[in-house]
């Protein structure tokens, strides 16, 4: 059975919607954010599996910013989880509504 | 060209400013940035001199392009108009910053903020490129912003919130319309470009014109203020400290008119012929209702604010009457509002350090105590109201003479402002400088110390100069603005106009 | 030529700035003196230079300082010509006397330094007004003097009624000069050139319509009632008493006043081809001459008394220059100069010797205890009241003979001079009764004594020239009227009459004014009547024109102000500004409760989103 692109589709809407399902439920931010993280997997998998069947290079180039991007952002937001932790002893997001409007 | 003179003068103040906040010492954060000022005000007075005042094109221009597609790059230049803007910038600053030891709290990032502002001012003045123009037009909104409301008075929030989103409401109209007015000229030119020179080779519809003249003049109606865009202006200045108050009335105002003259003028000549009625109106209407709100204000500091509406009103009518001696005279006037209202907030700050209020009521009698400062306050008053012989007059001489040629009925209720100049600043010299003493805290005041002294000197100088001789700051701005002129000439059917229906034999008789 | 011109500038102007800068070091009298010496300086050097007009007809010159405002045709230039040589002569003169009696008026005043560096001002403005060579340098000339006015009438401005009196002069002098610039607007887009030459030439040619003429000779004189103190403008002058009384004989009486009699004469060119804009001057003057001599009669204060004098006699010479007898205008502005700063100074002379008072009902018997102060002041009461053959018999004469000359409806304002000149005869007569003669009045405490050498001095040389100063334009000797000639030479003057006419208007004023002099001698010979009652309130109060301004300018206009500021500015449009800005809060406000805090609803929200699209986009058939 050949692998075609719609297996990779289907994989990466497996993978995000998994990722979805665990931003939504879990409430531990730490958990939350691997859920975001598979989330842009998911899509970066599209992007591959895309520019290969389409035999275009930019594909592989968004998959670059994509990457840079979460990489840059996981800094800044396991930088603030702990800070919180740290300050609150809980990691659980719905302890943190501070920002209740 | 070989030294960038232009791209010099913007970076020198920025330079300054992280120098201040790099040396981490509060004490030398006012005398460092003085120097850096000091050191601008060189290069703006070398450039002064420099500049070959016969000539109407753009001189010392800096050019190199950033994004060819878009048509962006970094271009700088100087024309009359400017320049004398670009030295008021640089002469205003030392003098605020030395203006400022009041400030105990954040002094290095309040000498910062003056000196990225004058950056951002002078990057104004100088570019050439609408997207750096714009660039600089909203990084100087950030520290004018801080400088109200980190060290202003009491309600410095409230104003500097409502500073900031009156000029953001503008400068995203602005916005708009030079990125319109980018890409609707790619036809005609080729591509987009941002670049002024280049945009003055587009012919645009009369319909194109209105729409951008709306969005940019909105956004410079409101910096200068024209009436009914002019409530920011009192609760600014009201909060702002003294050195920022000097700024805003001195140079932050003319920011505005700059931008109309510069774009709105000779970009889209079409649109400014057809809307002279309704800039000469509001103009109007400006100088006879700041005038008139001025007289009864029990603020010092809102009533020198309603009176610069006044005076813009009157640059505004002599930019749009668009004769060669109403828009020299607009010009000139506001390098002349820029001293003498400047020099106004200087004395009332001067005021206000020693008694620390700013009601009218609270003085009276001022003068037995303090000759000298009450001296340079009917010094400035009188510059203020128009006296020959100090600057004022020449400017208000120049716009309401020049604007008879061709808007002769607002001239006449123009010239009206005149007496009520002389009524709101010489009852406020009453009220606070003559008279008993009534207030016991007045007493022991003291008269006016040798920094202060140091302030006045040569603004009044300057004052006297221009009153008694403008031709040089004449000669600089004539050719700019008669090229200004020539080119609504060109490109509508408006027809600059001259004295008399005789007007030939009068030359020869003068000849 | 050129520096000794540009010197009679100079030296008031090095004066003031010297006094200015180092006056309270100088000390007194050393600022006095420099002062002094330097209005003198200009006189001298202004005799000196009138003398070519005198041995024949020496040319008009001019002296360029600088390039000034090209764009207006006009350089700093001086002209000097006869007519603005008189004015020159007159000026430094009659100014070189009061800065003289000033040294012993101002003694002890902290600020005697100040006082004669704003003198020297005065001089240098003044003298910039009458010897520009353009409307604009004119113009710069009559703003400094309005300048010098203000500082000088709020000298003492310690006094708020003072300061508020200094405030008056300036603004409705301001009010004047809207007028003037409305003319000079006129004038530059009909010529192109605000240079006197250009203009005048022009106006001779042909290039100035009827109407053109009419509208700016009106608005220059709205300009000149105000320097001038005319109807409706004149209220400032009265105030302007507070100031030190010097400066009320130099700036009230002698000079400043006549500038616009001198700017009206001037331009006589325009006025010409304007004869409604002329006789409206005329009659304005003539209205201005009878309405101040009235409520003269009523004053108690000496100095007001002399105030409205002076209105009224400005109301003469502006009779004169509207009749188109620009050389009897001035004449009679050169006389009254003379006459008016001789009362001026010789009240302020009164005022010193009775420590401040000023109240005439409060005087009396002073002719014995300040012989000289009598004596000269006697002297100006006859050359007012128009007693030949003093210098104010013979410009009155003149201005009232070119007006009946005139015929028809001129002959109606020859009336009204002739009253005026009774009423002027009778409350001169009466200022002088109640002064000088009778039982003293004086307040406990009060010992009058004659002013010191320094202040009688000029009193008598302005006597002297009080005395003679007419004879220099008899109608048997016409001098001043063939000196000026020149200047007026293209312009069509009116005359007198000769003849047995001549003799007979002569007569009739002169009755005029001894029938005033006998009425006042009547009525106040033996006693001081009581003057009360609703006329006498009715003129001692002005007519209560002076109410009537304050309440509908000061008061009305503050109220229409204050609704302006308090109303319409801060409720109306910033009020709509800040009504824009509280929305946006509301607004915020009601969408507040979206957000929760919950991190996950937000999730849950931006998937339901992307949910939604997708099937939006979906369901039109792909994105």
């Amino acid at each position: 059975m050949a692998v075609t692109p719609g297996w990779y589709m289907a994989l990466a809407a497996v993978l995000f919607i998994i990722g979805a399902g665990g931003m939504l439920l879990r409430r531990n931010a730490l958990v939350m954010f691997m859920s975001i993280e598979l989330m842009l997997n998911a899509v970066n998998l599209t992007f591959v599996a895309a520019g290969r069947e389409l035999n275009v290079l930019e594909g592989q180039v968004a998959v670059f910013f994509v990457m840079v991007v979460a990489a840059a952002e996981v800094v800044v937001g396991l930088a603030i989880i702990i800070a919180v932790f740290r300050r609150r002893q809980t990691a659980s997001v719905d302890e943190l509504t501070q920002l209740r409007g | 060209m070989d030294f960038p003179i232009l791209s010099a003068l913007i970076a020198l103040p920025v330079a300054g400013g992280l120098a201040v906040l790099l040396v981490k010492r509060d004490e030398l954060a006012l005398p460092l940035s003085i120097t850096s000022s000091l050191v601008t005000f060189g290069g703006a007075a070398w450039l002064l001199f420099a500049f070959e005042s016969g000539e109407a094109g753009f001189q010392f221009v800096e050019k190199s392009t950033w994004h060819e597609p878009w048509g962006v790059g970094w271009h700088l230049g100087v024309d009359g108009i400017s320049l004398l803007m670009v030295v008021l910038t640089a002469f205003l600053f030392p003098i605020a910053l030395l203006a400022s030891t009041a400030i105990t709290h954040r002094v290095r990032q309040y000498a910062a903020s003056m000196l990225f502002l004058q950056a951002g001012i002078t990057g104004v003045f100088l570019s050439l490129d609408l997207l750096v123009f714009f660039i600089f037009w909203e990084a100087m909104l950030v520290p004018m912003y801080f400088i109200i409301g980190i060290w202003g008075g009491e309600r410095r929030v409230h104003a500097a919130v409502k500073f900031f989103i009156f000029t953001a409401f503008g400068s995203a109209l602005m916005f708009a319309g030079i990125l319109s007015l980018g890409f609707l000229v790619s036809d005609q030119l080729g591509g987009p470009t941002f670049d002024f020179v280049e945009l003055l080779g587009a012919d645009l519809t009369r319909n194109a014109q209105l729409w951008l003249f709306g969005a940019f003049g909105i956004s410079f109606a409101i910096k200068v203020p024209v009436f009914p865009f002019h409530t920011w202006l009192p609760d600014a200045h009201v909060e702002a400290p003294t050195g920022g108050s000097v700024i805003l009335a001195g140079v932050l105002l003319k920011l505005g008119v700059y931008g109309l003259i510069r774009f709105n003028l000779t970009l889209f000549p079409k649109a400014a012929v057809d809307l002279v009625p309704v800039l000469a109106v509001l103009a109007v209407i400006g100088i006879l209702y700041g005038a008139i709100v001025a007289i009864v204000q029990t603020d010092i500091k809102r009533l020198v604010a309603y009176s610069s509406v006044s005076h813009l009103g009157f640059v505004v009518l002599g930019v749009f009457a668009l004769t060669t001696q109403s828009l020299q005279g607009g010009v000139i006037q506001m390098v002349n509002h820029g001293l003498t209202t400047g020099l106004l907030f200087l004395l009332v700050g001067m005021i206000y350090e020693r008694r620390h209020t700013r009601q009218i009521s609270e003085f009276g009698g001022l003068a037995t105590v303090m000759p000298l400062l009450a001296g340079a306050f009917l010094f400035t008053a009188f510059a203020s109201i128009g006296l020959p012989g100090l600057n004022g007059f020449v400017g208000e001489f120049f716009v309401l003479l020049g604007s008879y040629l061709s808007l002769p009925g607002y001239a006449i209720a123009a010239t009206f402002g005149v007496v009520l100049a002389a009524v709101y600043l010489l009852w406020a010299y009453q009220r606070m400088f003559t008279g008993e003493i009534t207030v016991e805290a007045n007493r022991g005041l003291s008269d006016l110390s040798v920094r202060e002294k140091i302030i006045i000197i040569p603004m009044a100088a300057l004052v006297v100069f221009l009153g008694v001789y403008p031709k040089p700051a004449l000669e600089i701005i004539e050719p700019s603005v008669d090229a200004i002129l020539e080119r609504i000439e060109e490109q509508t059917d408006y027809v600059v106009p001259e004295f008399g229906s005789t007007g030939d034999i009068a030359v020869e008789v003068a000849e | 030529m050129d520096l000794s011109l540009s010197l009679i500038i100079f030296l008031p102007m090095g004066g003031m700035l010297l006094l200015f800068g180092f006056g309270k070091r100088i000390g007194e009298p050393g600022a006095g003196i420099v002062a002094t010496l330097a209005v003198v300086g200009s006189f001298l050097i202004a005799v000196v230079l009138a003398f070519d007009f005198i041995n024949g007809d020496g040319p008009a010159e001019t002296v360029r300082w600088f390039e000034w405002l090209p764009a207006f045709g006009v350089e700093a230039e001086l002209r000097w010509d006869q007519l603005s040589a008189l004015m020159t002569l007159v000026v430094t003169g009659v100014g070189s006397l009061i800065h003289l009696y000033s040294i012993g008026y101002m003694r002890g005043d902290p600020g005697f330094g100040r006082f004669f560096s704003y003198l020297n001002l005065f001089i240098t403005s003044m003298l910039i007004l009458v010897l520009a060579n353009n409307f604009a340098l004119l113009f710069v000339g009559w703003e400094l003097v309005g300048l010098s006015s203000y500082l000088l009438i709020s000298f003492w401005f310690e006094r708020p009624i003072a300061a508020a009196a200094g405030k008056k002069a300036f603004i409705v002098n301001r009010v004047g000069d809207v007028g003037f610039i409305l003319a000079l607007m006129l004038i530059f887009s009909v010529f192109g050139s605000l240079g006197f030459d250009t203009v005048f030439e022009g106006a001779h040619r042909g290039e100035l319509t009827v109407t053109m003429a009419t509208a700016i000779a009106l608005l220059l004189l709205v300009g000149a009632a105000g320097k001038s103190a005319q109807l409706p403008l004149y209220v400032w002058l009265p105030d302007a008493m507070e100031g030190p009384t010097p400066v009320s004989a130099l700036i009230h009486a002698a000079t400043m006043v006549t500038a616009g009699v001198y700017m009206v004469a001037r331009t006589g060119a325009i006025f010409e081809l304007a004869p409604i804009a002329a006789a409206t001057v005329a009659v304005v003057g003539g209205a201005t001459a009878l309405f101040a001599a009235t409520i003269a009669i009523a004053q108690r204060d000496i100095k007001r008394v002399l105030a409205y004098s002076t209105i009224s006699q400005l109301g003469y010479m502006f009779m004169g220059v509207g009749a188109a007898a620009y050389t009897a205008g001035v004449f009679h502005l050169m006389t009254h100069a003379f006459f008016k700063a001789l009362l001026f100074l010789g009240a302020g002379s009164v005022i010193h010797g009775m420590s401040g008072e000023q109240d005439m009902h409060k005087m009396g018997g002073l002719a014995r205890k300040m012989p000289v102060t009598f004596a000269t002041m006697a002297i100006a009461w006859l050359a007012i009241s128009g007693i030949p053959p003093f210098a104010g018999f013979w410009s009155k004469d003149e201005i009232l003979g070119v007006v009946f000359e005139r015929g028809g409806l001129w002959q109606v304002l020859w009336g009204v001079g002739l009253v005026t000149a009774l009423l002027t005869a009778f409350y001169m007569t009466r200022m002088m009764w109640l002064t000088f003669f009778g039982e003293p009045r004086w307040d406990d405490g009060v010992e009058p004594h004659e002013s010191p050498r320094l202040m009688t001095v000029p009193l008598v040389v302005l006597a002297g020239l009080s005395v003679v100063g007419g004879l220099v334009n008899t109608p048997f000797k016409a001098t001043l009227e063939h000196f000026l000639d020149p200047v007026f030479e293209a312009v069509h003057l009116a005359h007198a009459p000769d003849g047995s006419l001549a003799w007979i208007l002569a007569a009739v004023s002169v009755a005029a004014g001894i029938i005033g002099i006998g009425a006042a001698i009547l009525r106040y010979r033996s006693r001081v009547p009581v003057e009360d009652g609703l006329g006498w309130r009715l003129l001692g109060n002005g007519y209560y024109i002076d109410d009537v301004y304050a309440g509908v300018f000061a008061g009305g206009g503050k109220l229409g102000a204050d609704w302006l500021a308090f109303r319409f500015d801060v409720r109306g449009i910033d009020g709509a500004v800040e009504g824009i800005g509280s929305l946006t809060r509301k607004a915020g406000g009601w969408l507040r409760p979206l957000q929760t805090g919950f991190v996950r609803s937000y999730g849950l929200a931006i998937i339901a989103g992307a949910v939604g699209l997708l099937a939006w986009f979906l369901s039109r058939g792909g994105i």
